[in-house]
């Protein structure tokens, strides 16, 4: 057996073996949970921990928040993000001016600090603008391209006389319709959504197309045609512009709508019906009995 | 009656299967020569459809992940001779295997070469219950066995069923489901000293890892370097290890015999080192460098140059021609094949349908041992490196290596134990509980 106390001696060769505690941390180390933890958990825990001391005392916290908004002023207050001029191209003038006012856009300021996102929006809430691009270009110039919306007729509602679009977007108010008489007059309730087959309608009035005063939308679901001399022709809900290209033909024909007539009912397709005035009534009447013979 | 009979072994089957299902084990080959550590790493299938889906583990699902090996020390004769220096070793190959795999690992199987393994055959017969064989009769067959007096000093380390009998008609490996009378078992039960065994088991313990089986090395190499036909047909595997040589012997691909010769590898290295006077480092180099077995003229001409033990080169010269280092290594060689052949002798291996016999383990790779051993053992013999798993590295591959495959190989198709059978309950001593749990799970 050796020697219970070996002689201190210098080592032949060095040990390959791992010593015990070494051999442990190694198989601790193998551990991944462990390795997780060293090497994300703890860097993270002390990075905290650091942040949350630091913060804790108050004027530090001041001094930091001082600086990084200072670093932050010195960054958007430069020159080169300046915004000096808003320019609101191909839009009328009155527009262009409804626009300036709309997008709210004290001048001088930094590019950084404008939200154009909210520009964009501020603008497109204007009536009389379809979408709009807003850009802030490298002189200095923020430009906003609107789409104007264009009127198409004219909604007499009942709050009033409203100018609408292609899709039945308010454009404007009118106080009078004589202040566009170039547009169509639309009624009723409803006929905002259907300004499209209006529209159409409107353009299968060829041979009257001097007399027509309106359409009036009847019970949200189909169209009146109000000539002068307040003729109406009562159109079907389903394809109302063949009826009323019926109608047409026989204007052209026979002259139909040129007659003493009140209303021309097309809302059964196959029995079109005709109500004459009262005068017409009574003068048929008189011309039979003068036909007959009897007395007047 | 033993009471708590197998009870460390079934504590050592549930560590094997967790680590089976957690997917790691590491197999650890305590040699006299070299601790080899292998991390396996396991790809269950699943079978089964719907909500049996369990893992099920097949041959050959393993890839070896980590290797390591390295110079054992404070062993001798398979068995630990210095505790501390034996740990360190242990600690140096599984620090390496698991540097390899960038795994952890806490299950452990562990060879054993040394104790004095001892084979005990014994045969057990029961009536059988219900016509049908079922894995009931299987466990009272086996615990009908006569278990032999093997000595209050020695631990039973394999208690392997080599044999099922159903009604004369012999030579069942598994006679589950088959209709019968009378059933009877021969098992084959291997004993080794318990103290030695329990140095192992402390040994593993203080490297912080668990011990999930330990099994005879030469059970082990037999496994890795006896092809099938050798395995079912009958051969014998001499592992020639550094301290020890393991004799297994395999027919009908069971193991039938399992004993140790205490000589082995560094016995030839202490032999050259006191023939020649030179020391033992330079004697394990001659050997492994210039060492054989058969002297031919040419080899009375080789002259090799001694190291010299003071360094002066002018005055302290000597050579010797190979044909002498052949002679001081041939007497041992031949002593322990000659052992080996009483060994077998007396294991009744003659009877055999075929009688070959495989050469491993480190010391097989001396040349012109295949020749040597034919003729003392008269039989034929080959060389027999362990099979190729995948994964193995190059350095791996040799027959010193079988061993360890071999581990790999059992862990991954583990042979049945007796203790992998249930006790009949009468025998079961007196856990209540579980007897109780028992009667429920049959009567419900």
């Amino acid at each position: 057996m050796l020697p219970v106390k070996t002689p201190p001696r210098v080592p032949a060769r060095r040990d390959p073996a791992p010593s015990r505690l070494r051999y442990k941390l190694n198989r601790l180390w193998l551990r991944p949970a462990f390795r997780r933890a060293t090497n994300f958990g703890v860097p993270a825990a002390v990075g905290l921990l650091a942040a949350l001391t630091l913060m804790a005392q108050y004027d530090v916290r001041g001094q930091v928040l001082a600086l990084v908004g200072s670093a932050r002023e010195a960054i958007i207050d430069r020159p080169q993000f300046v915004i000096t001029e808003v320019s609101v191209p191909d839009v009328s003038r009155d527009l262009a001016e409804q626009i300036r006012v709309a997008a709210f856009v004290h001048l001088p300021v930094s590019s950084l600090a404008l939200d154009v996102g909210a520009v964009r929006e501020r603008v497109e809430s204007l009536a009389a603008v379809e979408r709009a691009r807003v850009r802030a270009l490298a002189s200095g110039v923020l430009e906003i391209r609107a789409v104007e919306r264009i009127p198409v007729v004219v909604w007499r509602s009942e709050d009033g006389l409203e100018l609408l679009d292609q899709n039945g977007v308010r454009v404007a108010e009118i106080d009078s319709r004589l202040r566009r008489p170039d547009l169509a007059l639309i009624a009723g309730a409803g006929a905002e959504k259907q300004v499209p087959e209006a529209l159409a309608l409107l353009a299968e009035t060829g041979p009257v197309a001097a007399r027509v005063r309106g359409l009036v939308r009847v019970g949200e679901r189909r169209w009146d045609l109000v000539l002068d001399r307040d003729q109406v022709v009562k159109l079907p809900e389903a394809d109302a512009a063949a009826a009323l290209r019926r109608v047409m033909a026989m204007e052209k024909g026979e002259d139909l709508l040129k007659r003493d007539l009140a209303v021309v009912d097309m809302r059964d397709p196959r029995r079109p019906m005709l109500r004459l005035t009262e005068h017409a009534v009574s003068e048929i009447e008189r011309l039979k009995k003068t036909a007959t013979g009897e007395d007047a | 009656m033993r009471r708590q009979l197998y009870e460390v072994q079934r504590a050592m089957r549930a560590r094997r299967e967790t680590a089976l299902r957690r997917g790691i084990i590491a197999v650890l080959d305590i040699g006299t020569s070299k601790v080899a550590c292998l991390v396996l790493q396991f790809v269950p299938d699943e079978i089964g459809e719907g909500e049996d889906t369990r893992p099920v583990l097949s041959q050959g699902a393993f890839r070896v992940i980590g290797a390591a090996n390295t110079r054992s020390r404070g062993i001798a004769f398979g068995e630990i001779a210095s505790m501390d220096e034996c740990e360190r070793a242990v600690r140096t190959a599984i620090q390496g295997a698991q540097k390899m795999a960038n795994l952890r690992v806490d299950h452990v199987i562990v060879s054993f070469s040394g104790g004095r393994p001892r084979s005990y055959g014994c045969t057990g017969e029961v009536e059988v219950e219900h016509g049908a064989v079922a894995e009931r009769d299987i466990g009272n067959v086996l615990a009908a066995c006569e278990i032999p007096d093997y000595g209050h000093d020695r631990d039973a380390l394999h208690a392997l069923p080599v044999n099922f009998c159903l009604d004369q008609r012999s030579g069942l490996t598994d006679p589950r489901g088959q209709i019968g009378g009378n059933l009877a078992v021969d098992m084959h039960l291997v004993t080794v000293g318990s103290t030695p065994l329990r140095n192992i088991l402390h040994c593993i313990r203080r490297c912080d890892l668990e011990l999930a089986g330990v099994v005879v090395s030469s059970y082990a190499s037999g496994l890795a370097s006896l092809v099938e036909d050798e395995q079912e047909l009958g051969a014998a595997c001499v592992d020639i290890g550094g301290g020890a040589t393991g004799i297994s012997i395999f027919v009908r691909r069971q193991m039938i015999y399992a004993d140790a010769v205490r000589m082995g590898g560094s016995h030839v290295t202490s032999d050259i080192c006191q023939g020649l006077q030179v020391s033992m480092q330079d004697a394990e180099r001659l050997k492994t460098m210039h060492g054989g077995l058969i002297a031919t003229g040419l080899d009375d001409r080789d002259m090799i140059e001694l190291p010299s033990i003071l360094g002066d080169w002018d005055h302290d010269r000597r050579q010797i021609s190979r044909s002498e280092l052949i002679g001081v290594m041939r007497p041992r060689v031949e002593e322990i094949l000659e052992e080996v052949r009483a060994r077998l002798d007396a294991s009744g291996f003659e009877y055999l349908p075929s009688q070959r016999v495989v050469l491993t383990g480190g010391s097989s790779q001396i040349p012109g041992l295949e020749s040597v051993a034919s003729r003392i053992l008269g039989r034929q013999c080959r060389i027999g490196k362990p099979l190729r798993v995948q994964g193995l590295p190059q350095s791996a591959t040799g027959t010193a290596f079988s061993t360890a495959v071999g581990l790999a190989m059992h862990v991954s198709y583990p042979q049945d134990e007796c203790w992998d059978f249930e006790t009949p309950a009468d025998r079961q001593g007196a856990r209540r509980v579980t007897r109780a749990l028992r009667w429920f799970k049959e009567n419900w």
